[in-house]
């Protein structure tokens, strides 16, 4: 019955994917497909900004240069003088991983790319995504403080008081759960607001909504990233 | 006839959420963006630095509604007590 309701919404598809099957796991294809369009541009970008390198940088040497020393900021905003040259590496990659994906998401019309079920989306707008960023920034400070402390890490879930307890071991779980949903919400939000006015008024009112959602999902890229650096920068401290 | 009930029962659940979602965050970004434009007259060439910090702060507030609208949907579209 409630697929009488996902009908009615036909424009809006939420939950219905273009199934891969591999053994007896099945996989979200169109997530697939646009992951591997956001690696493919990435590493095109990477190497069209290394090649041919000189001392005073111009054309697309300035312009990947220029997205470095953004990157470089942000992580020094959160992690410091002394440490965020090794997490360089890692805060760049989220970012650039959720930025190219949102506007590839926001910018390509994939609306016209009809696939037997679902549509070719942002992947970001897929829950599973963004759970295995999030999981990954977990990983990261928790590797990140036992590199630094050892065992001693753990000395953090009883820091001010042990009855703190608790809520330490939940902050654990709370905070990739909050940076995955925050970051779905806020794509699937996105979409599907153009979506359901662009269903009403198809012509020039969905446009400044989009230019919103183009705004926003780059916001969004900030703001995984600079979280990710500040849970780091925590348990570095 | 009762699965009609209980869909409509979720569907009035959703919006409720979004509206209520919606409260906390309007009050707080409503308050941030007033002292935002009162540092912005006491002190103009700080704008920029006022700006940037409103907007990142923003999108934290938002993310409230955002946790609101990702439970609405999961309750319309993704319903585990339906199937």
């Amino acid at each position: 019955m409630l697929d009488q309701t996902n009908l009615w919404l036909s424009e809006v598809e939420v939950g219905s994917h273009f199934y891969w099957y591999i053994g007896d796991n099945s996989i979200h294809g169109e997530t697939i497909i646009v992951t591997l369009m956001v690696f493919v541009g990435l590493i095109i970008l990477s190497l069209l900004g290394t090649r041919g390198l000189s001392k005073i940088p111009f054309g697309f040497q300035n312009f990947v240069e220029f997205i470095v020393e953004f990157i470089e900021g942000v992580a020094k905003a959160q992690l410091g003088e002394s440490f965020y040259r090794e997490w360089i590496s890692f805060v760049g990659t989220i970012f650039l991983f959720i930025f190219f994906s949102n506007w590839l998401g926001a910018l390509v019309p994939w609306k016209l790319l009809v696939l037997p079920e679902g549509e070719l989306a942002a992947p970001t707008n897929d829950i599973n995504t963004t759970t295995a960023l999030a999981l990954l920034t977990s990983l990261a400070y928790f590797f990140a403080g036992f590199k630094t402390k050892g065992l001693g890490y753990f000395r953090r879930y009883i820091s001010p008081t042990p009855i703190l307890l608790p809520i330490n071991i939940l902050e654990d779980f709370t905070k990739p759960l909050s940076l995955s949903f925050r970051l779905f919400g806020n794509v699937l939000a996105d979409e599907l607001t153009v979506n359901v006015i662009g269903s009403l008024v198809p012509l020039f009112i969905p446009v400044p909504i989009m230019i919103l959602g183009i705004f926003a999902s780059s916001i969004q890229a900030l703001i995984f990233s600079t979280l990710a650096a500040s849970y780091v920068a925590e348990s570095l401290e | 006839m009762i699965d009609h009930v209980i869909a409509g029962s979720y569907v009035i659940d959703a919006t409720l959420e979004i509206g209520f979602a919606g409260i906390g965050p309007g009050i707080g970004q409503g308050n941030a963006a007033g002292l935002a434009v009162e540092g912005i007259a006491r002190q103009p060439e700080a704008e920029g630095k006022i700006r940037g910090t409103l907007l990142l702060s923003f999108a934290f507030m938002e993310s409230l509604t955002i946790y609101g609208l990702v439970v609405a949907l999961s309750l319309l579209f993704a319903n585990p007590f339906v199937k």
